[in-house]
């Protein structure tokens, strides 16, 4: 069947050439059409229209400021249809979509030139760019948050040395967590403002620490991010120190919580005495390391629990004393996102005359396949190589749950539920899915949940999930623990 | 870049003003480039562009000659000159004299052919070389007269005059070139010879919307090449492209070409033509985004944002928004109504381009891949990212740095 070659013309009417060729392909594309174009018919166009086959006498005949809709198409039918359809397209309103696209700068010095205002940059890159980023963001005026880790000790020290020189403040490498002027930053708590500053070696105690104060009344100023190793002997607390002295300008932070694992034994000294030069209180919670001398204004926490109460002014009950004896059948497994927590839950255990092994053990603690109760921190890189960390992607720890559910020799399976920004919008309806496919007699799982509910997750919400399971939720991560040395007493009939 | 004043004051034949452009010599478009690498519509043009200087007596024969070397390929910026698309220049046709008055420098480029079958998308046939000789013979000289009378016309200010109308200069230069007009046609109608002469030049640039593409070109010559071999300067001085090639300058680079393979456009087609006929991008008409038009200027011409996108306002305030993000300052003279008049991005910079990975949007025509053909379509192109690497590598060599 011969094709057929039909024209419309518009007298008079104007459209912008590009609109008219997005319609031409639009038409072109229709079915029974074998080409097709709207253009205004002046003679290099008509001679454009003649080459692609599509000119008939009418839009030959049209004047320059004409619109000529041209088809070949299988049939008249079609070619009317077509048509018809053109004019549709040419008449339809016009829609604005000036809301729909909207420009984000992709470089600092574009944010900056956007936002003057703008005073911190976050950055989160693979680590080997970590510190040409964060250079280029202290260049440009500034404090930098470093979220990326694998970035070499030396390079940290450098980056933190050239920083103090100009006055600026880099929390990290592998800094997770940051609450600035009320500001949450890569995982954190949605907490009120108040008078208690926290300077935090790691994440999820800072969150932890800033969430129990929350729950009890309290609000935090500032959270400070150092990394996990700026208190090592190489780095000597650069960030810290500095973070330090901001809290201690600061008019409206009254008290400083300082959270991180046990620091070298020189840069305790270096601590301690900026502590002693401090008009401010200070709360110390060096995790697993107990009897430090401390300066007057300041006193020690030995858990994070104990560090938000201390910070609220609270007293604290004395640790409890080792009540457990040794030769038990039964086994505490935990399974954690949080390596602070898991690094509490250690201390907790040992306190109580428990043997401890974990993959990232606390002094004191055997390191995985020793004896005792066994602790995994499952954000530590042996589980998050080449997939998310368990706070992202909590399904990490499904199959580890899964297993120690099924394993007669636990008496307890104890478990951390991490919430906050930048973590996964139900990380308890993870858990609460796997205890909801465990058959049989297990052990029982003992849970917190870090978090407020204000958080996008929702704390009570979350709790309430666990609960409908069966999971036993306590107030906190060391309440947790110490719940679960309680069900081993019981279940010896202590 | 800022201070230039931009004038176009003439029409003359090339080898009047560029000393070095030998007989049997062909300047092309882009980095340099010789027979054997040449795409299609570059060969076509070369062809042509041999036959209307009375090198060959038809294409067959020139073809032959290119093969055996009897033609010397430069490119237009060796001899302070620009040409669209594949941007033949050769001794007898004739070049607009745009003189930056700041700085005292003369940029040369040819006249605008019209639209339909050309000599810069590659056509070669006699209706290509006989619109040739009257530019030559006819055109040429007339606006050549009008020009030296009336003392040349100011374009910095017709520019920003156009910008706020809706042109970006490089794909939409219709109210360019109707201001343009405007200001000739008086001149020209005082010292043309004769009536239908003047009817039909005055025709001819009425006719075309993109009559002042090729005076935006060379006005863009003259605007950077006073900033060419500034040392420790990490600034762009030109980008353009051969159909195979897209090469770079930077002003503390000296005379280094920096290049990699050009990309194929995106955009629209006109009926019976698709991808499959398009030809890689071409021509040194990049000038214009090297001093903040054309695709940087995309939210003056939200029309034009159209051939890649869904082309409304908004998003052609992207494509301008993300270009600050690689130029060193906002041209507080071409201004941007829908943008709160913020200026045009200016001066790109080799550091920022690879640092962020954001290359330079063109706006472009898109040449058929056969010679002889034409123009097919129009779209949008970005200069590739390894020119610019490359470019900051030797720069740092240069400058010391490891």
């Amino acid at each position: 069947m011969m094709a057929v070659i039909v024209n419309l013309v518009r007298k008079g009417f104007y459209l912008d050439s590009v609109g008219l060729m997005r319609m031409s392909r639009e038409i072109a594309g229709m079915d029974g059409v074998e080409d097709a174009a709207l253009m205004m018919a002046t003679p290099a166009n008509r001679e454009i229209m003649r080459h692609a086959g599509v000119l008939a006498a009418e839009g030959d005949m049209a004047a320059a400021s004409d619109l000529v809709l041209a088809v070949r198409a299988r049939d008249e039918a079609v070619a009317h249809q077509v048509l018809r359809e053109a004019e549709a397209l040419l008449d339809r309103p016009r829609r604005s979509n000036a809301e729909a696209a909207q420009w984000r700068p992709r470089s600092l010095r574009a944010a900056q030139a956007a936002r003057p205002s703008l005073n911190l940059a976050l950055i989160s890159v693979p680590g080997e760019y970590a510190v040409a980023e964060a250079r280029k963001a202290l260049g440009r005026g500034l404090d930098v948050m470093i979220f990326s880790d694998n970035v070499p000790i030396g390079d940290e020290v450098e980056l933190k040395t050239e920083a103090r020189a100009m006055g600026r403040l880099v929390m990290g490498p592998d800094c997770g967590t940051a609450i600035i002027g009320g500001a949450p930053l890569c995982f954190a708590n949605r907490v009120p403002r108040g008078s208690i500053g926290i300077v935090g070696a790691s994440g999820t105690g800072t969150q932890e620490v800033s969430c129990l104060i929350a729950r009890h009344g309290g609000g935090i100023s500032h959270a400070i991010g150092t990394g996990g190793r700026d208190l090592k002997e190489a780095v000597g607390g650069i960030t810290t120190l500095m973070a330090m002295d901001m809290l201690d300008r600061d008019p409206g932070t009254e008290t400083i919580v300082l959270v991180s694992k046990p620091p070298a034994a020189s840069v305790v000294q270096t601590v301690r005495r900026r502590v002693a030069e401090s008009g401010k209180r200070f709360v110390i919670c060096f995790l697993g390391s107990d009897g430090i001398d401390l300066p007057t204004n300041a006193v020690a926490a030995s858990t994070l629990r104990d560090a938000a109460l201390l910070a609220l002014g609270r007293t604290v009950s004395a640790p409890r004393q080792p009540g457990h004896g040794g030769g038990s059948a039964g086994r505490i497994v935990g399974l954690f996102a949080g390596g602070t927590l898991c690094a509490e839950a250690q201390i907790i255990l040992q306190r109580a005359g428990l043997a401890v092994a974990s993959n990232v053990p606390v002094p004191g603690a055997s390191a995985t396949g020793g004896p005792g109760h066994l602790l995994l921190d499952l954000g530590d890189d042996e589980y998050t190589r080449g997939r998310p960390h368990p706070m992202i992607d909590p399904s990490v720890r499904d199959e580890p749950l899964a297993a120690a559910l099924r394993d007669p020799a636990n008496a307890v399976v104890l478990i951390d539920v991490v919430l906050g920004h930048g973590g996964h919008a139900d990380p308890a309806g993870a858990v609460a899915d796997v205890l909801k496919r465990h058959r049989g007699p297990g052990p029982v799982v003992v849970a917190s949940v870090t978090g407020t509910d204000e958080d996008p997750q929702g704390l009570a919400g979350q709790i309430a999930r666990l609960e409908a399971v069966g999971v036993e939720v306590q107030p906190s991560n060391a309440d947790a623990a110490e719940a679960a040395c309680a069900h081993l007493d019981q279940t010896h009939g202590r | 870049m800022l201070a230039a004043d931009p004038v176009l004051v003439d029409v003359v034949p090339a080898a009047s003003v560029m000393p070095h452009l030998a007989d049997r010599m062909i300047l092309h478009a882009g980095p340099p480039i010789g027979w054997e690498r040449m795409c299609g519509p570059m060969r076509g043009a070369v062809t042509g562009i041999a036959v209307f200087e009375g090198w060959a007596r038809d294409l067959a024969e020139a073809e032959g000659l290119a093969g055996e070397g009897a033609f010397v390929f430069e490119p237009n910026h060796h001899h302070d000159a620009v040409g669209p698309m594949t941007g033949m220049t050769t001794k007898s046709q004739w070049v607009m004299v745009v003189e930056n008055r700041k700085f005292g420098n003369r940029a040369y480029c040819t006249v605008n052919e019209g639209l339909g079958k050309v000599m810069r998308f590659g056509g070669n046939d006699d209706e290509v070389l006989d619109r040739l000789r009257w530019l030559r013979d006819v055109l040429g000289p007339a606006l050549g007269r009008a020009l030296r009378e009336c003392g040349g016309v100011p374009l910095k200010n017709l520019v920003a005059r156009g910008l706020t109308m809706g042109d970006e200069m490089h794909q939409r230069n219709v109210a360019c070139s109707g201001l343009f007009l405007r200001a000739l046609a008086p001149v020209l109608a005082r010292t043309s010879g004769a009536r239908e002469e003047l009817a039909r030049a005055l025709a001819f640039i009425a006719s075309n919307d993109q009559f002042f593409l090729n005076i935006a070109m060379a006005l863009g010559k003259a605007i950077m090449d006073p900033v060419r071999d500034i040392e420790g300067s990490s600034v762009v001085t030109a980008m353009c492209r051969n159909g195979t090639d897209f090469g770079i300058r930077v002003s503390g680079c000296g005379d280094e070409w920096f290049t990699a393979p050009v990309e194929q456009p995106r955009g629209l087609y006109f009926p019976g033509y698709t991808e499959a006929d398009a030809n890689p991008d071409m021509g040194d008409s990049t000038i214009v985004e090297t001093i903040g038009l054309g695709g940087f200027a995309m939210a003056a011409s939200p029309a034009v944002a159209g051939f890649v996108g869904a082309g409304s306002a908004a998003d052609a305030a992207i494509f301008t928004r993300e270009m600050g993000e690689i130029t060193l300052a906002s041209n507080p003279e071409w201004t941007i109504p829908s943008l709160d008049y913020q200026g045009v991005p200016t001066g790109i910079d080799i550091r920022l381009v690879a640092d962020s990975g954001i290359t330079p949007t063109i706006n472009t025509g898109i040449a058929h891949r056969k010679p002889g053909v034409g123009q097919v379509g129009a779209g949008v192109v970005n200069a590739p990212l390894a020119c610019f690497t490359q470019a900051v590598r030797a720069f740092a060599d240069r400058m010391g740095v490891r």
